[in-house]
């Protein structure tokens, strides 16, 4: 049975949301337990959301 | 019950019955419309060769007017070819130059040498067969990056002017600068390239950042222009990073590559491809980020603003209205995360390649 490319991209989107959403939790953790550090959190936390970004992105494209 | 109350339930009514009535004449266009839809959206996300506003049709005389700014087409075809592109009157009509016959596609807005009647001929997979000229017309992208470029330099030529005159103190529009570029200077480029390199990077940083940023705004004005959601515009900022991060590579970057130091033996050399691969796979990222956030972006606010014709009743187009005014207040939030975050990827890269190791 061939399975539809839509659904590869489906799972796509459900990766990178659970990637974005751990990063996300975890940044607010840690600013929940560091609030003077905010700025250098929010700084990691949106690199490393455009780097899972950037993988669903490029499996998007090559589907 | 209060009037207004009573007024929208009428009209609520109203419009409901109105659908009933005509929705079997409703579900045969529906198919025509949606197909017309998606025409529209791909036939506005593509580079075209005039800056086009809108069109309106003649009730009387059916005769289409559009309301749009011709751009000049120059062809490479046995010599240099110019005219403008008002003279395809949107593909409808055949263009002569020196005894050759052009024509453009209104799907793909492409320019295509025809016979004398303009005749496309389209191979069985729907391509089209006719010969292309060389184009190196000023299209929408091209001129837009144009007005960007002489925007930016008469705005930061001025701007480091007025610092002169005025004792180093900003004023006017460089108080809203000035904080973007220390931002820059102290939050992006120092702490992930280093003081002693930053200074080398700090120019390409900073007109990276302000590219990007300034044709993402434009993106969202009305002109519809799609600079940065263009494929080939976003390689070319990606090519300008990989070409410097490659350039300023010192010998422990490439040693860090190709033979990683205190890594076992095995490790090392199954590490020296992946690690080969990343150093392509970085910029490749960085061009499919962008690319594809602010292509993102205009396909849902196309697709938001076709739910009206779609609908068609005014629960539907109030909430078209709605929709689109939200994701709009989102892009302009986008247009700036994106420069920030190609800007501060970069500098990333900047750091890796110029960072010095001691052991």
């Amino acid at each position: 049975m061939e399975i539809p490319a839509i659904v590869g991209g489906g799972l796509i989107v459900i990766g990178v949301g659970i990637g974005i959403g751990g990063i996300g939790r975890g940044a607010m953790e840690a600013i929940g337990r560091q609030p003077d550090a905010y700025g250098k959190i929010q700084t990691a936390m949106l690199i490393g959301a455009a780097l899972v970004e950037g993988i669903g992105f490029a499996a998007m494209f090559v589907l | 019950m209060s009037l207004a109350r009573k007024f929208i339930l009428i009209l609520f009514f109203f419009s409901a019955s109105a659908h009933a009535i005509s929705a079997d004449k409703i579900q045969d266009e529906k198919g025509d419309i949606k197909s017309e839809i998606k025409s529209y959206i791909k036939h506005h996300l593509k580079d075209a060769h005039s800056f086009y506003l809108t069109s309106f049709t003649n009730d009387e005389t059916g005769k289409k007017t559009y309301i749009e700014i011709p751009l000049p087409v120059i062809l490479y075809d046995n010599g240099l070819k110019f005219f403008t592109s008002s003279e395809f009157k949107h593909g409808k009509e055949v263009v002569v130059s020196n005894e050759t016959f052009y024509r453009m596609n209104y799907d793909n807005n492409k320019i295509y040498k025809t016979d004398k009647e303009g005749t496309f001929n389209f191979s069985e997979s729907g391509k089209i067969l006719n010969e292309k000229p060389l184009d190196f017309s000023i299209t929408k992208n091209i001129a837009t990056i144009f007005l960007v470029s002489i925007l930016m330099f008469l705005l930061f030529t001025s701007l480091a002017k007025s610092y002169k005159s005025n004792n180093g103190i900003s004023k006017g529009i460089g108080r809203f600068f000035e904080p973007i570029i220390i931002y820059i200077r102290d939050d992006i480029a120092i702490p992930n390239i280093g003081l002693k390199h930053y200074k080398r990077f700090m120019s390409f940083l900073l007109t990276i950042f302000f590219f990007v940023w300034f044709c993402n705004i434009l993106g969202l004005t009305p002109l519809g222009v799609n600079v940065t959601g263009n494929i080939a515009i976003t390689f070319c900022l990606a090519l300008l990073t990989f070409i410097i991060t490659t350039i300023s590579g010192t010998k422990d970057y490439w040693m860090h590559i190709f033979w990683m130091p205190g890594m076992p033996l095995p490790m090392k050399i199954i590490m020296a491809p992946i690690e080969l691969l990343g150093v392509f796979i970085k910029p490749f990222t960085l061009m499919i980020r962008l690319y594809a956030n602010i292509l993102a972006g205009q396909i849902v606010m196309m697709t938001l603003i076709s739910m009206i014709f779609l609908f068609r009743n005014f629960i539907g187009s109030g909430l078209s209205f709605l929709l689109a005014f939200f994701i709009s207040i989102i892009e302009i939030l986008v247009a700036l995360l994106q420069a920030y975050i190609f800007t501060i990827l970069s500098a990333l890269y900047f750091g890796f390649a110029v960072e010095e190791h001691d052991h």
